[in-house]
């Protein structure tokens, strides 16, 4: 075993002994987090200063836009990009912006503005079609301006004409958006409809399976009876009364039910269509309405469906029909929406995207591993094109007991920015009021429909490569059928010139979409980095939850066409080419045993081993082919934020008084404590034997360890350990895309072997390095790097 | 026996029978020399009110081959107990229940009065009636409005145990289900492909079911698909009564919006394909009596069956684009429903068809749906007319004990005496390929077989039957000896029984050297020019309109030389006797009529006319060849005028009768203009001009389908109709320009005239 050199940061040049080094671990990851949190937490943050890296994602700040988008939006991995493509290829460090276009921002921070330039649109450069905003720089006395992007001189329409002030700035600026702000919106001309009219309200189509296990395990009953009123909550414009958003309901199972649920009749109609080969949409009238306007019928039908198919006793099911018929229905209508279709089994039934079981797990390991996440048929491929010329984003929430093939189900969703939940094994009393918290965040979340995303770059560099729930017909046009308020594109830029240190890289993102109410509109996000041709700028501006998440999504983007082995192996060796030439160009002389880390990627390493470990990246017959396709489709539309708790989970002791996060480490818990663990999808609660039973009275309202049982759910206790637990509870999953089922661990009981398996810096269960195993790993490839 | 007409009377009275010839010659060589085959008009459930049906079932020969039934005309042993058969003279022990019977003491079947019975078959099933409606969305909201209405009162005239299915159709094709609560449910189909019959199995599977179980059904299954439900029965009855009057209510025009200058999509093929194995998965027995009842507002634009495309621009087919082999879809449709009918026909489903539209709505290709299966077939302009209401409503008329006059999966079959075979039918029916010794090589019309499939029946459902006299020259008929028919109705009365109506007949032989006058004498000229139009009409369906009529000609020159009595090359010579007299008119109506002239027809209008000629009996048949002109005036009771111009008087009125079309004429448009008729001293003429509408009102009432009622006068733009029935012997060649059609419409008086000139030529 090789013997572990101490770990020095350029802050903390002096030497530690060997012993101190389990402590700077201990401290890492926790500490980082804290003390950003610390210096930065609370406070305003502007956005004000090119290149200015903001604070971590998880550091509550107020952000305020003065100029550039707000890191709610724009999160780069480098907020100083290298002068030239020699320095980025030498640092090996990843120049990629995470672009969160509809993120929700908090109640203290401002909407984005709406301007409205009438029938002219927007302005835009003449030669790179870039929109008006800070980076352009008006001359001549304000009748010229010069494109930030392009270097463009363009006339200034009449309209917008305005006098420039003593320093060159027009004197009107702070009253227009779009030449003082980061991030605002334009109203878009009938140019930018489809077909040149302007669109129609979007809709949602509820598309629920009534095939047998659906119906057993009460699954539709349940579905049903929330949509009577969750309906009431669909999105709608700050300033609008009722939603625009008119719904639609389908069932299924080898047939396809249609309903008209139109208002002015006595009972809903069913139709049933039987012709899946080639499905087709019955009627045209009746079946999106209003849900204000039909809420009798919707309801009537709502109350019927469970009943219509309590004695079904048909199994079989087709997906792609569905998939395609609510593509129809919406094309019929002419208008853009969701599809929310709630699915449990393998369709089997004849019908084009007939799937079959091929879970294979002696594949795993292989080359030819791939193919597992790889759809079976083209047919998926092809209708997700199809979707997405439509504006059709399909939501899919899986009700699996088994293998339903999620590389194949699954392929629509994510090409069509929608989202998939799956609830392995639903028990409606336990898993219920998970899947109808997801439910209703879904239905409620804030979207852009039928949305085409194109990004900008001044010259020296441009957009190479796009990851994400997004569908792309060329290099350079982002195609999201729809794109709600969690979706996260993560974009990678590479040089193609020498970039020009003054007027820095600057980025526009252009969103085209149709809001909630039926208008097309744009929304712009700008922001200036700054460069340098200085290694030590480049690595000081660095942000590593923002590298983990273009590490983690190019890595599962990649495992489509690479044995994993590779993958896995290019991580490894990049992470320790950034390190070491850091190591070579920056950090003062010191002895080559030692590793030094930037003070920007201290916890670098720890992700990288967390990411190496995921389920997706390690290959284990134990580990469901489902899931790690369920994983990887996930993770490639998360923000940083989502990857940062995804990858590294949040570990507490409630048991303390304040309780603050500590290391995902067994030897953090303690027999007498109460851990709480989320990483985004799941919530643990860890016992220890000789947890208080004070405490366990507090929590589970029974006497003692031995009474708590896992199966059921926490109780709503009236005391301060129970409040305490649930309010954290509630923080954690605040503003968290997916709802977390609570799973109880008891310390030396079967259930707790899941749990360890999120102690991401202990020896994975599956295989896995420790962190320090990885650590020496990595310095290792360093020292020989170096040599 | 007093003279023939009456006999002919009494014969058709009886037993619905018409012969050509009522003396039969007795050898095969002189039965053609005749001219006019021996054959019969047969109306199988001809009316008998006063014969009530027997509750047993019919007793029949033990002869495999034969199976006749017992008759009036077989001799019977009643010390022995042993019938022998008069067709195959097989001697036959009476089964046990007649050990009863004796010469005082007979069984109704024996008496000659009863030489028509009919006996209720008393085993099997009572069976349901299935009406299955399939509805026509495409149109516009008062003809869709006035087509449920019309609907809604059929409903409400089914029996009780009648079964009800309800498809409508337009771009796409609906299959409604009946009978579920709180929500209606229906199947859509794609209007442009057929699927199979299993296709169509997989979701109706569940609506295979009897309705004798109504309780079971409906715990079960709530709401397991069954398109077709009984209207009433028992706790659920008035709720599905109710749910098809909502469905009917709630029926909406096609939704599709149909962009200008284009016809809105209509699946009429593939509904009308789709209805048909509805019907067959519905019936758990065969040859259950179902009605498919199609409502079509327009042609068929899509799928298989459509006869037109959308583009507006491209009208629907002519005779000339039929002539000029430039109908494409003609071909490809009329093989779909031809297809259709024949296995509908296969299963004893009729098929009715009521267009209603302005313009064509593709009868030519769809006329074999009804014509195969007995269905009706009704033609209008609009649904929202009483035309197609009432004769809608006709189509459900009861009898006495409140059954509806109609008949359902009937067949027939023909047995003959050795002498004589039977050669085919004409009529709305199809062959059951049954051989027998009663079968002619010779084939006319549905031939090569003794039994046929009549679908739907009703009481005026009129078979052509065409026989062949077999017996050779030298082989004599002994004296006395007759030649027996035997006709045996077997079909679904609709109040769910099967019974079988036997009718055996018998007409002495006369050996024609000798007896020439006997068999001329027997001569029956009505029944000869309807069993020959039909000839004609049936030849015309297949063949050019020319060689039909040439055909026409030489049979109507060579019978008048066979029985006319003439010097030869003297036309002036020329006699016909009474019983030939009147037979060239009617040859003479029959040419210049729609059924043989196409010409200023519409294919779809001539299919129709052609439809009912070919179903209805002699007296009908007989206005629509030679129209009745009865004429009204002061100096007596109405009295029947010639069919001819001279008719046409300024002071006259007329009412005609072309069984299509009703028309009164009132001469002179100024004197009803003058109102005398409203003032009380002129009374007199008020009465005179009611009559003729009091007399078209009751023809109106009684006739299916309903006639076009037409009022006109002197110069009136619809005295054309008038015009172009009657003779035009008199100016009016010059007056109305007929002279490009006069080789068509030639003058009797010209045809009469040629027609002697050529029958007493030697040179033909």
């Amino acid at each position: 075993k090789m013997v572990l050199a101490p770990v020095i940061f350029p802050n903390e040049i002096h030497s530690l002994p060997y012993s101190m080094f389990f402590s700077l671990l201990l401290i890492l990851q926790i500490q980082v987090i804290e003390n950003d949190k610390a210096s930065r937490g609370g406070q305003i943050y502007a956005t004000n200063i090119r290149g200015q890296v903001p604070p971590l994602v998880t550091t509550d700040c107020v952000i305020q836009d003065q100029g550039n988008a707000s890191p709610r939006y724009i999160r780069c991995t480098a907020y100083c990009f290298p002068s030239s493509s020699d320095m980025a290829k030498q640092a090996q460090i990843p120049l990629a912006a995470i672009i969160k276009p509809f993120a929700a921002v908090p109640p203290n921070e401002t909407p984005l503005y709406v301007v409205n330039h009438g029938e002219t649109g927007p302005i835009r450069c003449n030669r790179c079609k870039a929109y008006m905003c800070p980076f352009m720089q008006f001359i001549e006395g304000g009748r010229k301006y010069q494109c930030g992007f392009c270097n463009c001189i363009n006339d200034v329409p009449p309209f917008f004409f305005q006098h420039l002030d003593h320093i060159g700035r027009r004197t009107d600026h702070y009253e227009r958006p779009e030449l003082s702000l980061g991030s605002y919106e334009y109203v878009a001309t009938l140019d930018y409809c489809r077909n040149n009219k302007p669109p129609n309200s979007p809709a949602y189509i509820f598309m629920i399976d009534v095939s047998y296990s659906n119906i057993k395990s009460g699954l539709v009953k349940l579905i049903c009876n929330e949509l009577k009123t969750v309906l009431d909550n669909l999105p709608r414009e700050e300033q609008e009364e009722t939603s625009a958003i008119r719904v639609g309901f389908v069932t299924y199972n080898k047939v396809l039910h249609f309903f008209n649920v139109k208002s002015n009749l006595a009972q809903p109609q069913m139709m049933v269509v039987s012709d899946v080969g080639e499905v087709f949409v019955p009627l045209l009238d009746g079946f999106l309405v209003n849900f204000q306007e039909s809420r009798s019928v919707v309801n009537n039908l709502l109350d019927q469906i469970p009943e219509m198919f309590a004695d079904t006793n048909e199994s079989e099911t087709v997906f792609a029909p569905v998939i395609q018929a609510g593509m129809e229905a919406l094309k019929a209508a002419e208008c853009a929406g969701k599809l929310f279709i709630f699915h449990s089994s393998l369709p089997t039934a004849e019908a084009p995207g007939k799937l079959k079981n091929r879970d294979d797990k002696k594949l795993i390991n292989t080359d030819k591993e791939k193919i597992l996440f790889q759809p079976q048929t083209n047919i998926y491929e092809s209708l997700a094109r199809d979707c997405v010329a439509n504006g059709c984003c399909v939501n899919l929430f899986l009700f699996p007991n088994q293998y339903v093939d999620v590389a194949s189900m699954g392929l629509v969703t994510m090409y069509t920015g929608g989202t998939l939940y799956k609830y392995n094994n639903f028990q409606v009393h336990s898993d219920g009021p998970q899947f109808l918290s997801d439910l209703r965040k879904e239905i409620g979340k804030k979207t852009g429909f039928d949305a085409i995303m194109r990004v900008r770059t001044s010259t020296g560099f441009r957009a190479t490569d796009f990851f994400g729930a997004i569908y792309m017909n060329n290099t350079t046009d982002v195609e999201m059928a729809a794109v709600d308020c969690d979706k996260a594109i993560t974009v990678e830029f590479k040089h193609d010139d020498k970039l020009n240190e003054d007027s820095g890289a600057l980025i526009q993102c252009a969103v085209l979409y149709t809001s909630i109410s039926g208008q097309r509109r744009l929304r712009i996000h700008n922001i200036g980095l700054n460069c340098s041709s200085q290694l030590a700028d480049l690595y000081k501006s660095c942000e590593t939850d923002a590298l983990i998440n273009f590490f983690a999504k190019s890595a599962f983007k990649a495992i489509l066409s690479q044995p994993l082995k590779t993958i896995r192996e290019i991580l490894v060796s990049q992470t320790a080419r950034m390190l070491a030439c850091y190591r070579k160009n920056c950090a003062s002389p010191s002895a080559v045993s030692q590793l030094i880390l930037p003070d920007a990627m201290k916890v670098l390493p720890v992700y990288i081993n967390c990411l190496l470990k995921s389920c997706v990246l390690v290959g284990r017959p134990e580990i469901p082919t489902d899931e790690r396709a369920y994983h990887r489709q996930l993770v490639m539309s998360m923000d940083v934020a989502d990857t940062q708790l995804f990858f590294y989970p949040q570990l507490l002791p409630i048991s303390d008084a304040f309780p603050t996060a500590v290391r995902c480490s067994e030897e953090r818990l303690s027999e007498g404590g109460v851990f709480f663990l989320a990483n985004g999808l799941n919530m643990f609660l860890w016992l220890g034997v000789s947890t208080p039973p004070e405490l366990i009275q507090g929590i589970f309202n029974v006497p003692s360890f031995a009474h708590i049982s896992t199966e059921t759910l926490l109780p709503e206790v009236d005391n301060p350990y129970s409040k305490k637990l649930r309010s954290i509870m509630d923080y954690i999953q605040s503003n968290r895309p997916y709802s977390m089922k609570l799973l109880i661990a008891k310390q030396r009981e079967q259930a707790e072997m899941l749990f360890r398996q999120y102690l991401v810096e202990d020896k994975g269960l599956y295989g896995g390095a420790s962190y320090v195993d990885f650590l020496c790993c990595v310095h290792k490839e360093i020292c020989q790097l170096l040599s | 026996m007093a003279t023939f007409l009456e006999f002919i009377q009494q014969n058709e009275d009886r037993d619905g029978v018409r012969f050509s010839w009522n003396v039969w010659p007795s050898s095969r060589l002189e039965a053609t020399r005749m001219v006019v085959p021996v054959a019969s008009l047969f109306t199988p459930l001809k009316e008998r009110p006063d014969l009530p049906p027997i509750q047993y079932e019919p007793v029949l020969c033990s002869r495999t081959t034969c199976r006749a039934v017992l008759n009036p005309l077989c001799q019977v042993d009643y010390r022995a107990k042993l019938w022998a058969c008069n067709f195959c003279y097989q001697r036959n022990q009476f089964p046990p229940t007649y050990a009863g019977i004796s010469e005082m003491n007979q069984p109704a079947e024996l008496l000659p009065q009863f030489s028509s019975i009919e006996y209720v078959v008393q085993r099997g099933p009572q069976m349901p009636l299935i009406f299955l409606y399939v509805v026509d969305t495409c149109m516009e909201d008062e003809d869709l409005q006035a087509l449920k209405e019309s609907m809604q009162m059929s409903l409400s005239l089914l029996p009780p145990t009648a079964l009800v299915g309800l498809i409508t159709f337009g771009r796409m094709v609906q299959v409604h289900e009946l009978g579920c609560e709180g929500i209606s449910k229906s199947y859509v189909f794609r209007g442009t492909k057929d699927l199979s019959a299993k296709q169509l199995q997989v979701i109706d599977k569940k609506t295979i079911k009897k309705p004798s179980n109504p309780e079971n059904d409906w715990k079960g299954e709530r709401y397991a698909s069954r398109p077709c439900q009984p209207i009433e029965q028992e706790t659920v009855c008035r709720k599905i009564d109710m749910n098809l009057t909502d469905l009917l209510g709630e029926l909406q025009r096609d939704p599709w919006p149909v962009p200008q200058g284009k016809r809105p999509l209509r699946s009429s093929g593939v509904a009308s394909f789709y209805s048909y194995f509805l019907c067959v998965l519905q019936c758990t027995f065969p040859n259950t009596g179902a009605h498919i009842l199609m409502f079509i507002g327009g042609p068929g634009t899509q799928g298989p069956g459509m006869v037109v495309g959308d583009e507006l621009k491209l009208p629907i087919r002519s005779w000339h684009d039929i002539e000029k082999d430039n109908a494409n879809y003609v071909k490809k449709a009329t093989k779909h429903f031809e297809a259709l009918a024949n296995r509908a026909a296969t299963t004893g489903h009729v098929i009715d068809i009521y267009a209603c539209a302005l313009d064509q709505t593709g009868l030519l290709e769809m006329k074999c749906c009804p014509n195969y299966t007995g269905g009706y077939m009704v033609m209008g302009d609009s649904f929202n007319t009483s035309l197609f209401k009432q004769t809608f409503q006709r189509v459900f008329t009861k009898d006495m004990q409140g059954q509806f006059k109609m008949g359902f999966g009937g067949t027939l079959e023909i047995k003959t005496s050795r002498e004589i075979k039977i050669s085919g039918a004409i009529g709305p029916c199809v062959s059951l390929n049954s051989k027998g010794p009663c079968v002619s090589e010779n084939e006319i019309g549905t031939g090569g077989t003794c039994q046929w499939k009549i679908c739907g029946l009703n009481p005026n459902t009129t078979l052509a039957l065409y026989f062949e006299v077999v017996n050779q020259h030298n082989a004599p008929i002994p004296q006395g000896g007759r030649g027996a028919i035997q006709f045996v109705t077997q079909y679904q009365h609709s109040s769910g029984q099967r019974r079988i109506r036997v009718t055996t007949v018998a007409r002495n032989w006369a050996d024609a050297q000798t007896q020439i006058q006997n068999i001329a004498a027997s001569f029956d000229q009505e029944a000869a020019a309807i069993l020959m139009a039909r000839l004609a009409v049936y030849r015309a369906e297949t063949e050019e309109g020319p060689d039909v009529l040439r055909w026409l000609d030489r049979q109507l020159i060579r019978l008048c030389q066979k029985f006319g009595e003439y010097h030869k090359d003297d036309p002036g010579s020329f006699r016909f006797s009474e019983t030939f007299s009147l037979y060239p008119q009617f040859m003479f109506h029959l040419r210049r009529s729609p059924f043989l002239q196409v010409f200023n027809n519409s294919p779809d209008e001539s299919s129709y006319y052609r439809h009912h000629f070919m179903r209805q009996d002699l007296t009908q048949s007989l206005i629509m060849i030679q129209p009745i002109l009865y004429a009204y005036s002061f100096s007596g009771p109405p009295e029947p005028v010639l069919l001819d111009s001279s008719s046409i008087l300024p002071d006259r009125i007329l009412l005609m009768d072309t069984f299509f079309q009703i028309l009164i004429y009132h001469g002179e448009p100024q004197w009803r203009k003058s109102g005398y008729q409203d003032m009380p001293e002129y009374e007199n003429f008020r009465h005179l001009l009611q009559a003729p509408i009091d007399d078209a009102q009751e023809i109106l009432h009684s006739r299916f389908p309903m006639p076009r009622y037409i009022d006109t006068e002197h110069g009136g733009s619809q005295a054309r109709f008038l015009l172009s029935k009657v003779n035009p012997s008199q100016t009016h060649n010059n007056m109305y320009a007929w002279g490009q059609v006069s080789i068509q419409n030639i003058v009797l008086q010209v045809f009469m005239d040629h027609l002697k000139k050529l029958a007493v030529s030697s040179a033909a």
